[in-house]
């Protein structure tokens, strides 16, 4: 048997998936890492988007926003604010998110120009990812 | 004395309240387990967000320019006290414990001189306090359309602090809600949440990398802290509230009962009486003859 890593997925509400995972890419702040058997210790907050998750069974998908993400060399812990397995996200779920980040970015205040900005494209992108393409 | 007519009147309203008791003692008890559930499967979110601030706590309380919701303003003049109670009433003295306990907090600090504001998170908590402190009332949240407390309302509560504490209007807040023991026991509890607190920070065992640097790993997790707290204490409010409706119409039913057992028997006293009275009527008239 490969290794394997113990992956939590946690969301405020319920625990979302908890399984025994050979790699698990993660949609960090600065990109998408991969987190394996062995990874060094890391923390690092999550940008909205896609979380792929590989058992030996296969492979599942799950969308992510707002968090972070704790990896040591045998776990990783997903706590994020909002998650879904992708099955159950619909487009509606999606333009409201997006939505919701448009109106954050208009009124955002100067210094938090930028952030929300990066906020709203990574919607968009996660938006487009899953084939829901945002009317404008 | 009561006619026979009002004594069966009497008895029947008892009957149909202790109906009522009945089936709102059921009705808490199903929606206490759910409750219950809801708290439940809260709890790993929490632990683990807990676990990791303290962890960046630890490490990042020393530094010059830590973030103020961690360290506070530097003062402690004003308080924000977070009141959170039911929206509905009927929950023996699970509203009213926690607003006590919210009193005695508010008069110790006018005494020491400081200046408090009072936020309150559902009807009953502010139709009591209203009495007392309503020049002191800066807000409230409404939840009697909610039906089911999900994060995102928490997190609009944490949001309306947060935006209170940015702009200077506090420099402490603390919240005030019911721990859940049992059905029996519910627990009214103050926790402070701005700045934080943390009961054992302790730093991390492993050596960490961070991405992006741990000050701003900490600036963006505090926020979700703070709106986390909320939503454990709103869930942790919400079972012992239906715990407490639960154990209070369980004796409500029980007192109903008693009523009920004590007007029968004066109902039959009084019946007797009535029938012995005619006897006695007719003996008496048969005599005379």
């Amino acid at each position: 048997m490969a290794d394997t890593l113990q992956f939590d997925l946690v969301a405020p509400e319920r625990r979302v998936a908890s399984e025994r995972a050979l790699q698990v890419v993660i949609p960090g702040f600065e990109g998408d890492l991969t987190a394996m058997p062995k990874h060094a210790p890391m923390i690092t907050t999550l940008r909205p988007g896609v979380l792929e998750v590989f058992t030996e069974k296969g492979s599942q998908k799950y969308i992510v926003t707002g968090g972070f993400a704790e990896i040591t060399s045998d776990s990783a812990t997903v706590l994020a604010e909002r998650s879904h397995a992708v099955e159950e996200v619909t487009k509606e779920m999606i333009e409201e998110m997006i939505a919701a980040a448009r109106a954050a970015h208009l009124e955002a205040k100067a210094e938090l120009v930028d952030a929300s900005a990066k906020m709203l494209a990574d919607m968009v992108a996660m938006g487009s990812r899953m084939g829901f393409e945002p009317k404008n | 004395m009561p006619s026979l007519k009002d004594l069966k009147n009497r008895i029947g309203s008892v009957k149909n309240t202790r109906k009522i008791t009945k089936a709102m003692q059921m009705v808490a008890a199903a929606k206490l387990r759910r409750a219950q559930e809801a708290a439940e499967s809260a709890r790993p979110y929490a632990e683990q967000m807990q676990k990791v601030m303290s962890g960046l706590a630890a490490s990042s309380t020393g530094a010059a320019n830590a973030p103020r919701l961690l360290v506070g303003t530097g003062s402690d003049k004003v308080h924000l006290l977070v009141v959170m109670t039911a929206e509905r009433g009927l929950c023996g003295a699970f509203n009213s414990s926690i607003v006590r306990m919210a009193r005695v907090r508010i008069n110790d600090l006018i005494r020491q001189g400081k200046t408090v504001k009072i936020l309150t998170v559902g009807r009953k908590g502010r139709e009591q306090l209203k009495r007392d402190f309503n020049e002191l009332m800066v807000g409230h949240i409404d939840l009697s359309e909610v039906k089911r407390v999900g994060y995102d309302d928490a997190r609009g509560i944490a949001d309306d602090v947060m935006e209170r504490f940015k702009v200077g209007e506090f420099d402490v807040a603390t919240i005030f809600f019911s721990r859940f023991r049992s059905v029996i026991s519910q627990e009214p509890t103050a926790q402070q949440i701005i700045p934080a607190v943390f009961d054992a920070p302790e730093a991390f065992s492993t050596i960490y990398s961070f991405e992006p640097t741990e000050g701003e790993i900490m600036a963006e997790l505090l926020p979700h802290g703070v709106a986390t707290q909320i939503f454990a204490a709103l869930l942790e409010n919400g079972a012992s509230e239906q715990g407490a409706r639960m154990s209070a119409m369980d004796s409500a039913t029980r007192n109903a009962g008693d009523m009920i057992d004590r007007l029968t028997i004066e109902y039959n006293r009084s019946r007797q009486a009535a029938i012995t009275k005619e006897l006695i009527e007719i003996i008496s008239g048969a005599e005379a003859l």
